[in-house]
């Protein structure tokens, strides 16, 4: 019983509503090869993205809005590795192509509707 | 023991040894790395494949385990050799050499990089054969023997849709978050799902052993967990699907059911200490009894009360994505499964060996010490997991700022580990002190059996 309302549900969300939330006609072949590359390199194994994934590093949704294109690409096609406040980061040492695979694939995650994830801080100190 | 293919079981239970003996190592790497010296290993072996190895032998030491109890136990209850010993050995050697390719290449940049689903594509096939030929060998058993119990119809359930279960996981998607949804259908589905029933299984057989208690009885609350399991398992996947890209009804299926997730473990700790009140056999493996029992409430601490803890919306509207996740994880699993395991392999031992090396001082040290151990480790994850949460996501730290401010914790974490690493060490030193299982052991078959009656 359980299981079969688990399906309906499932079948819905897919079928409906995953793809006014996430998108998918901007999935495109740029997003999809970032896709790739972040599972090509475990990316996961440290960051996380929507929530998921590793708590050594950090989480990535957002990273486009929070960093933008310039810094991204640097850090991904840098020949030493990244790490200015400890904690080093592999050196991918990325082409040109691949690292803007990897913003198109992180843009395309920061519009993705979450449900008001990552919640805004709301004990931030004014100054 | 009373079948002589049992013996196959010894071999997946010293894979099991030997690769949470490595997966501790791994772990005290990450412990290493999180307070200031990755520069240590990160040129060897930077964080990520540290993660992917020491999760995946996780997996891949309990399903050992579970294996191994399965090939101990289905003969028995089914009063009948496994159809074929052979197999079984080379099914071992197989899930022996996917296993450690799988690791190896992790340090090589060979993975999926899916959190938990890390093993490369090509290794997933050989898992698909690997675990099929297994299952034939349980199934063809049960086929061809004189009786079908419900606690070795449960475990092969379990076992069965654990398998079904790997498929989802291998459909390759464009989009992240379908990607993701599909992956819980593996991760979740196994843990708070069919992996339960399997713990249901072993728990009735070791209950039945040790307290002696009638079959009848426990097999009647092991259908009760089995009900909890699937009315609250299945939705709570829901808890998965609250902030990834899913719709937002996930948020009142997801926290609804999750909060009913608990039950099933408190149905099992329950079952466990009723049945052990009621029986009146004394066995004399107390260690056997202690491990089961303890496996049952650790499970529903770890895994209930830690996991409800964070998975009501609106606290893991902050949690989500934070240390909190490894609080959790690390009783969870330690409870649940890993103590299952433990219990399964110190109620085999003696049986296996003929040597009755029951209750020593160092199986019991080695039980208290890998518990307080991995308590004070999940305290230590649950101080950094909050301070993490209020730091970084309440008052908006940068990501780095706050990590370096919980650099402490992880030195409490390391000195728990450490105890915990001490109690495995004492552990495995038992095991390895049974040495291989003889023919000596073997009992007649019929000595102990009444004939199981239907009602």
């Amino acid at each position: 019983m359980t299981f079969i309302i688990f399906l309906g549900l499932s079948w819905h969300s897919l079928s409906q509503e995953v793809p006014k939330q996430t998108h998918p006609e901007n999935i495109t072949p740029e997003v999809i090869r970032g896709k790739e590359i972040w599972e090509e390199n475990n990316c996961m194994g440290c960051h996380s993205i929507f929530g998921e994934g590793a708590y050594y590093a950090p989480e990535l949704t957002k990273v486009y809005e929070r960093q933008g294109e310039g810094m991204i690409k640097s850090i991904l096609m840098s020949p030493v590795p990244w790490g200015p406040k400890g904690r080093k980061m592999v050196a991918y040492e990325m082409s040109e192509e691949d690292a803007k695979a990897m913003v198109e694939f992180f843009k395309w995650a920061g519009e993705v509707d979450l449900n008001g994830f990552p919640p805004e801080p709301d004990l931030k100190p004014e100054n | 023991m009373k079948y002589k293919s049992q013996k196959v079981a010894y071999l997946f239970f010293a894979f099991s040894m030997l690769l949470i003996v490595l997966q501790v190592i791994y772990g005290f790497i990450m412990g290493i790395d999180r307070i200031g010296f990755d520069e240590w290993f990160h040129d060897l072996i930077p964080f990520n494949a540290a993660r992917a190895t020491h999760t995946n032998l996780l997996v891949v030491w309990l399903l050992s385990g579970f294996m191994g109890a399965a090939y101990y136990i289905i003969p028995e209850e089914s009063k009948c050799e496994l159809i074929s010993v052979k197999l079984a050995k080379l099914q071992f050697y197989s899930l022996a050499i996917v296993a450690v390719s799988a690791v190896i290449g992790y340090h090589f940049n060979w993975w999926e990089g899916r959190k938990f689903l890390e093993i490369p594509r090509p290794l997933d096939y050989l898992v698909v054969v690997n675990v099929l030929l297994f299952l034939g060998l349980i199934l063809g058993t049960l086929w061809k023997a004189q009786q079908r119990t419900t606690t070795a119809m449960v475990l092969t359930m379990g076992l069965l849709f654990a398998a079904l279960l790997y498929l989802p996981g291998m459909i390759w998607f464009d989009n992240q978050t379908m990607d993701s949804f599909f992956r819980w259908w593996v991760v979740h589905l196994w843990v708070e799902g069919v992996w339960e029933l399997i713990m249901g299984g072993i728990l009735a057989y070791l209950l039945i052993k040790i307290t002696g208690v009638d079959r009848e009885v426990i097999e009647k609350w092991l259908y009760v967990i089995i009900g909890l399991t699937f009315l609250s398992g299945v939705l709570g996947t829901g808890h998965h699907y609250y902030y990834i890209g899913t719709p937002k009804y996930w948020l009142i299926v997801g926290g609804i059911f999750s909060a009913l997730e608990p039950l099933a473990f408190l149905g099992m700790a329950l079952f466990a200490f009723a049945m052990y009140r009621k029986g009146e056999q004394n066995h004399p493996n107390k260690l056997a009894l202690y491990w089961t029992l303890g496996c049952a409430v650790v499970s529903f601490v770890g895994a209930g009360l830690l996991g409800i803890a964070h998975t009501l919306p609106a606290v893991n509207m902050w949690t989500h994505g934070t240390l909190v996740t490894a609080m959790h994880g690390h009783l969870a699993f330690w409870g649940a499964y890993g103590m299952l395991v433990f219990a399964m392999i110190v109620y085999a031992m003696p049986e296996l060996t003929g040597k009755n090396l029951f209750n020593t001082n160092r199986g019991q040290i080695a039980f208290w010490l890998a518990n307080i151990g991995m308590i004070g480790m999940t305290t230590a994850f649950a101080a950094a997991g909050v301070a993490q949460v209020y730091l970084e996501r309440k008052v908006g730290m940068n990501f780095m700022d706050a990590q370096n401010e919980l650099e402490v914790h992880f030195i409490v974490l390391l000195g728990a580990a450490s105890m915990f690493a001490a109690g495995i060490g004492f552990y495995v030193y038992e095991f390895i002190k049974f040495g291989p299982p003889r023919d000596e052991a073997l009992i007649e078959a019929t000595e102990e059996y009444k004939p199981i009656t239907e009602n």
